[in-house]
């Protein structure tokens, strides 16, 4: 691991003061960001503790709830609100990574972890434009099961390896971030990018910018939800397809439905195809498989991933159907 | 800067590189905490603290100041095992012993968790308030220990019976 000085934050507006400096990293719960600071992929001159900040969940007018950044994976996935109102979160959380992983990890470090893609982690023996732009992508043409199906380009082909983001595009989660020029908010389905030729910039954050908290708009009381993972264990392992849906039907039709996949590409993906499809048709399995393969259209397998499209076109299916069953 | 580590003060290192479980084996040579991975794949790093269960390899020393950390010297010692290590040895929790710190450490914390009713990737009803131990839930809350020996029977028995024989002492008082 490289040098590097370490502060801890007494209050947001310290953070983002000491946040200014060149080579400052804000510090979660440092499951992502330690391992890659021992494998030298992250080389910060200095962190900048913020795991003190932001701890609570706050109920907001009309049935929303804002969730501090600093709040601990496992404190969002067992808050009775959160239960309630948003019982996909809450799955898609306690599908992610173990349970000590989970006491450690923060809501605004797991937004903002980095790929798994096993070329970005090997620094010794393999190109990656994310780890060093310009040198190449040694997935497009090695192994790339676990790889991207959607919005991947020539330059990478990483997944976004969260499962709360997932959860959180679906639920029209808005990203309240604080920075120089004050506090501002992002939808999270706009914060990631898609990797274009600079896999390197993977969201839409200013230096020095923090996240400081994670607003759920209410749901309708009448829509159901929740987040399928489909993996190669049954536990503590990352998706090789996830699904997160919402969905509200009266009198047989789709009233609202959101979803979103993970596990295909290079962040959450919003499948609005899908989507736009089902809105205001009938809630049946007919129009379920139309939706997915209307979003699954534009999917461009690699080598080793051509599954995934059958994989995420099956799962999207049966996790409609199972929301639909319920409501019936 | 101070933490607290089996109930003993200890200064935190003033080098920030220092992971807390380097800290744990190398500094304070209380070795029962393993490196296994060194990357959060394993769990055999896993420590206690203030009572929650987290992976020391990937946690900097000087994060927990001021915090109480519990590794398995603070659990038990030769002739005062804790009903746990001793449920291991008389159920085969292991062959080689290398993730049995980590495991034991894990389980403990696991139990505050279900007591607290914090649900599981396998918990049918997320509005549910008592959750059982039941054979589902705990593998599933352990399944960030690896044992490479392949002991997950004898783990799983003298984890499931430890805390069984707690809860109908709990009940009976």
């Amino acid at each position: 691991m490289n040098p590097f000085t370490y502060a801890r934050a007494i209050d947001t507006s310290d953070a983002v003061r000491q946040g200014r400096a060149a080579g400052v990293k804000y510090l979660g719960g440092g499951t992502n960001l330690v391992d890659l600071m021992r494998e030298t992929i992250e080389r910060p001159a200095s962190l900048v503790d913020v795991t003190g900040l932001s701890r609570e969940i706050e109920e907001l007018p009309g049935g929303g709830l804002l969730i501090g950044a600093g709040v601990r994976n496992t404190a969002l996935a067992e808050n009775r609100l959160v239960r309630q109102r948003y019982p996909l979160l809450t799955r898609a959380v306690v599908s992610g990574a173990s349970a000590q992983i989970r006491n450690m990890a923060t809501v605004g470090g797991n937004v903002l972890q980095r790929t798994r893609c096993a070329y970005f982690y090997d620094g010794a023996g393999s190109h990656c434009n994310k780890r060093d732009p310009g040198s190449g992508c040694d997935a497009i043409d090695g192994f790339n099961r676990n790889h991207a199906i959607l919005g991947a380009s020539t330059s990478c082909a990483a997944v976004h390896p969260s499962d709360m983001c997932v959860a959180l595009a679906a639920l029209d989660a808005v990203v309240h971030l604080r920075g120089d020029g004050g506090e501002h908010q992002i939808a999270l389905a706009d914060l990631h990018r898609l990797p274009g030729d600079r896999p390197d910039i993977e969201t839409m954050l200013e230096p020095g910018e923090l996240i400081t908290a994670i607003e759920l708009p209410a749901l309708s009381a009448t829509s159901r939800s929740t987040y399928r993972k489909v993996r190669d264990r049954s536990s503590y392992a990352f998706a090789l397809v996830s699904v997160a849906a919402v969905l509200e039907v009266e009198d047989g039709h789709v009233r609202d439905v959101r979803i979103a996949l993970g596990g295909v590409a290079h962040k959450p993906w919003r499948a609005a195809r899908a989507e736009a499809v089902l809105r205001g048709g009938p809630a049946a399995p007919l129009a379920f498989a139309t939706a997915a393969d209307a979003e699954l259209a534009e999917a461009r397998p690699l080598s080793g991933n051509a599954f995934k499209i059958e994989l995420a076109r099956r799962t999207m299916i049966a996790v409609l159907e199972e929301l639909a069953g319920e409501i019936a | 800067m101070i933490m607290t580590v089996n109930g003993k003060a200890a200064e935190i290192p003033r080098d920030p590189r220092v992971s807390l479980l380097d800290f744990l084996r190398e500094h304070l040579h209380l070795s029962g905490t393993k490196k296994g991975c060194d990357q959060g794949a394993c769990g055999a790093c896993t420590v206690l603290v203030d009572g929650e269960r987290v992976l020391s390899c990937l946690s900097l020393a000087v994060q927990f100041e001021g915090r109480s950390v519990t590794t398995i010297e603070g659990l038990g010692a030769p002739g005062r095992l804790h009903p746990l290590q001793q449920a291991f040895v008389e159920h085969d929790g292991f062959q080689c012993g290398y993730c049995t710190p980590g495991q034991i450490c894990s389980a403990i914390g696991m139990a505050e968790e279900i007591a607290r009713g914090v649900p599981s990737h396998v918990t049918t009803d997320l509005g549910d308030e008592g959750i059982e131990l039941s054979h589902d839930e705990l593998r599933e809350r352990m399944s960030g220990n690896l044992c490479r020996c392949g002991a997950y029977n004898g783990i799983v028995a003298a984890i499931a019976e430890t805390f069984a024989a707690e809860r109908l002492a709990e009940a009976a008082e």
